[in-house]
């Protein structure tokens, strides 16, 4: 406990940022950049000292035990939370003080744990909210439906079928989002965050609730999208042969903090990582 | 200087009764999670029950007031049981809805039975009397009405920290889901719940009536969204938080109506309202909530 | 044109349809003189209540915020238009009524927004029963204060008072305090009350079916969500306000210059309550719903009078089972269980799966 809180009081020297990815170009600037991002509820430390670097282009896995903090670094780095310590950086450009929208502006865009798509409304408008800063007008053209209504709702229809066709999902494209099953749920959030365009996409437990065959589909097309769109990706998951099967870099977090960071297979040997899922083996 | 004194005490009086009447308001909506609109329309069932009591029955006064709770309590219950339990799952605006509603089937009811007619409340033991102190008389009733404020405030704390169901109630507020899983019975405690806050409303009512004999069945709706005010000013679901929120929201009104002017006196206790809300939303004494994503 | 679309198009083509239906069947019953007094003394408030309705409907359907405060946005309207009026027939004389009304019209809709902006601007930042409890505050306020307002018209110039004495001697009142809005020129006409009705339609049908309103929607369904995808949702939900504010305001000042005088217990808590009635039961976000339910229960105590003593008790009632019924799981699932043959011959008729 000592130890611990020497550790959070030299945080005034910066530590070397390095990326779980070895081979990554240095002079490059990272997507996404967090330095001692830490966040209290109440004298209870939910994350500690969370530094992470993810570069253009990176699949990178947050895993750890239940409760160990992975959703809130999520939403620290959204901005649902301000956090409390550190910081977090997307491109470069600092969070600080931003709101949730104003993040999500600069190129972040995720899914959530507890699916959060508008229930009643159709898949295609899903996403075209998530279009909604990519192809605009406004009100007033909307009201009156004046040229540039037709057109950009032309743009809006047509991108958004581009973007389900990922999926196959064009299909569904008239259906109530709320009425669709579980996997397709998780699919169309996917398909709604890439809408905004990011420059980074987090997925919180995008396996959750699918079969074998839809998480093996998901991998593949986890590694589709990034190639296809150029974006980085940071996954929560527990299903390993998932994060395993597609993360370049995997981070652990336990208790709120980060004890093992490095590939799958550095991981995967990690005495720290297997005690912190399997418990310690018992002396003697 | 006497004026203010005189203002001052008339002020914590009327705070008095919107800090009991605003106990049931931060109740429910602590453990309940809801506006009960027609918590003020409780009030008013309750002094016209009293009130029957008192004029037609013949009642004494402790017997009238305790008719007044009973019928009460067994109202409040009806209420939530028939209207709110359905709706434990839906979203807040219809729950919101169905309480506007019940408020105003409360206040036609009482239309029909009792009439749009005022009726003047009759005198008891507890506004018989005026009390000389130095220049300044003060009404009995409103000293009473302080003397009640306290006592409740003082029973409630105890209630809710030493006794089982106080202990329930505690528990529902913080975490329903949870409490459930602890075996404790959700819906009786929410009934309980009610219980207590409409046999406090029944005591406003009497008390209310008492300083302010004029009696019709659109009494309660104002005091009613005061004390909703009130219980918002002090910081909602805090026991505390609902009396020191009453009666400076009762102070603030009798001085307003006296310096500044009689017609714009419930504008300057909602402009109150408005402020709070918007440089501490969760109160004087409230807790500030998060959401989960 | 994908399904959807078609059912929404038709949806719009048969509101607007049924209203100028409506219109065109009433204007031959007055030329054809079989129209009852009441009936036509009634349909200019008719179009008022529709316009209150859809534009409620607006807030609190499509928006998702309970605002209990609506006919303090009308007052603004009335207040607003009653003055313009006046203003015009005593300072400019301007004996022009068409034109006076279109005037007093755009007055009311343009200040009953601006205070609705001004509301707006600190409300929307709450949440839920906090959001109504303060938009109830709001609507008492303006009522409290209009009881004290006080204004005159004298050589063409305008005089605003809260108090009786500062008015100059010369004065023509044309608000006085708790009194209201005195000797109005009613020139409101039944063709415009359907001209706001239709413009009430086009603005509010237009933008649910826009980017803006499904921006709108969006903050409804999910908060969180929608703020994660980019949607400004304090920008969205002051949009979805101002608008029906203007609109509210507008069909104020059409009421208001519908009859002699503006009281300001015309526009109590109650009248608020009563278009929240028309919402509800016309089906939250159901436009169409609205105007039928407006019409419908504006008309209903003239034509039963035994009703009239028991509208609010039956309003009462309907408030709550409406919300039981169509909120209680068990009650869904089962009235679900009695309708399924039904909707499954549409699915297989249909071509969505």
């Amino acid at each position: 406990m000592t130890q611990q809180k020497h550790r959070s009081s030299t945080k005034m020297v910066p530590m070397p940022t390095y990326s779980i990815v070895p081979e990554r170009d240095v002079n490059e600037i990272p997507v996404l950049e967090t330095r001692h991002l830490g966040i209290e509820f109440g004298g209870l430390k939910a994350v500690e000292d969370f530094n992470l670097t993810i570069g253009k282009t990176e699949i990178a896995g947050l895993i750890g035990p239940n409760g160990a903090g992975k959703t809130t670094v999520f939403n620290l780095i959204t901005k649902v939370y301000e956090p409390t310590t550190g910081a977090a950086l997307i491109n470069g450009r600092d969070l600080h003080g931003m709101s949730i929208t104003q993040a999500s502006k600069l190129g972040i865009a995720r899914t959530f744990q507890n699916i959060r798509l508008f229930d009643k409304m159709t898949v295609e408008e899903n996403v075209r909210i998530g279009l909604h800063n990519r192809i605009k007008y406004d009100m007033v053209s909307g009201i009156l439906r004046l040229p540039r209504y037709w057109s950009q709702e032309k743009r809006q229809h047509e991108k958004a079928l581009e973007l389900l066709h990922i999926f196959d999902m064009e299909k569904l494209a008239d259906e109530e989002a709320g009425s669709l099953p579980y996997g397709a749920q998780r699919r169309l959030e996917i398909v709604r965050a890439l809408a905004t365009d990011p420059k980074l996409l987090l997925l919180d437990e995008p396996a959750a609730g699918m079969n074998p065959h839809e998480t093996e589909e998901l991998m593949e097309n986890i590694a589709k999208i990034r190639d296809q769109f150029q974006i980085a990706i940071l996954l929560i998951e527990h299903d390993m042969n998932l994060v395993m099967g597609v993360c370049e870099g995997i981070c652990v977090l336990n208790f709120g903090r980060v004890i093992a960071k490095g590939t799958a297979d550095e991981i995967q040997a990690n005495p720290v990582v297997i005690e912190a899922y399997l418990g310690k083996k018992k002396e003697g | 200087m006497t004026a203010f004194l005189r203002f001052l005490i008339n002020g914590v009086s009327l705070g008095s009764v919107y800090a009991i009447i605003a106990l049931g308001y931060t109740m429910v909506y602590g453990i309940a999670k809801m506006l009960n609109f027609a918590h003020g329309d409780v009030i008013m069932v309750g002094a016209y029950i009293a009130f029957c009591g008192l004029q037609y029955w013949g009642f004494p006064p402790v017997a009238a007031i305790l008719a007044a709770m009973v019928v009460c309590t067994v109202l409040g219950v009806t209420i939530e049981g028939l209207a709110y339990r359905p709706l434990r799952q839906a979203p807040s605006l219809a729950v919101l809805i169905t309480a506007i509603g019940m408020s105003y089937l409360l206040q036609n009811v009482a239309l029909m039975i009792w009439g749009a007619n005022p009726k003047s409340f009759p005198q008891t033991f507890i506004n018989s009397s005026t009390w000389n102190i130095g220049e300044m008389s003060i009404s009995s009733a409103t000293v009473i009405t302080i003397l009640a404020n306290i006592v409740i405030m003082i029973g409630l704390t105890l209630f809710t920290a030493k006794t089982k169901m106080g202990k329930a109630m505690r528990c529902v507020s913080e975490d329903r889901g949870a409490a459930e899983l602890m075996g404790i019975n959700v819906n009786r405690t929410i009934s309980a719940t009610f219980a207590i806050g409409s046999a406090l409303a029944a005591i406003a009512g009497v008390l209310l009536c008492s300083s302010y004999p004029i009696l019709q069945p659109t009494t309660g709706s104002m005091p009613g969204i005061k004390a909703f005010t009130a219980a918002v000013f002090g910081g909602i679901g805090s026991i505390p938080g609902a009396m020191i929120g009453g009666v400076l929201l009762g102070v603030i009104e009798i001085l307003g109506k006296a310096y500044i002017s009689t017609e714009v006196g419930d504008a300057i206790v909602f402009a109150v309202l408005i402020v709070v809300l918007l440089v501490k939303p969760s109160g004087l004494l409230g807790k500030p909530v998060r959401e989960k994503v | 044109m994908t399904k959807e679309k078609r059912k929404r198009l038709i949806y719009s083509l048969v509101t607007y349809l049924l209203v100028i239906a409506a219109f065109i069947f009433l204007q031959s019953m007055i030329a054809n003189k079989t129209i009852s007094r009441s009936l036509k003394g009634q349909l200019v408030p008719i179009c008022c209540w529709i316009v209150m309705a859809v534009s409620l409907n607006l807030v609190v359907g499509i928006s998702g915020e309970l605002s209990l405060g609506h006919a303090g946005f009308m007052s603004v309207g009335a207040y607003t238009g009653a003055v313009v009026s006046g203003w015009l027939l005593n300072g400019f004389d301007v004996q022009d009524t068409t034109l006076r009304l279109v005037l007093a019209i755009v007055a009311g809709g343009l200040f009953s927004g601006i205070v609705g902006a001004l509301i707006g601007i600190p409300v929307l930042r709450l949440r839920g029963d906090y959001l109504a409890i303060v938009t109830l505050a709001f609507g008492e306020i303006i009522r409290s204060l209009v009881n004290v307002f006080y204004v005159g018209t004298a050589d063409g110039k305008l005089h605003f008072s809260f108090l009786q004495k500062n008015m100059p001697d010369a004065v023509t009142m044309l608000v006085d305090g708790a009194k209201g809005a005195v000797k109005v020129k009613p020139i409101s006409t039944f063709t415009a009350g359907f001209i706001l009705v239709l413009i009430t339609l086009v603005v509010v049908l237009n933008l649910i079916n826009s980017r803006a309103g499904r921006a709108i929607k969006a903050c409804r369904d999910n908060r969180i969500a929608a703020e994660s995808m980019g949607v400004n949702v304090t920008k969205y939900k002051m949009m979805a306000f101002v608008t029906a504010a203007v609109l509210a305001g507008m069909a104020g000042a059409l009421y208001g210059l519908n009859s002699s005088t503006v009281v300001p217990s015309q526009f109590t808590f109650n009248q608020s309550i009563n278009v929240l009635v028309f919402v509800v039961l016309g089906g939250l976000g159901n436009v169409l719903g609205s105007i039928i339910s407006a019409a419908f229960l504006t008309i209903l105590p003239e034509m039963l009078r035994a009703f009239a003593d028991y509208r609010m008790l039956v309003y009462a009632v309907v408030l709550i089972l409406v919300m039981i019924f169509t909120n209680n799981p068990t009650i869904r699932s089962w009235v679900n269980r009695l309708t399924a043959p039904l909707r499954k011959k549409e699915k297989t008729g249909g071509d969505a799966q």
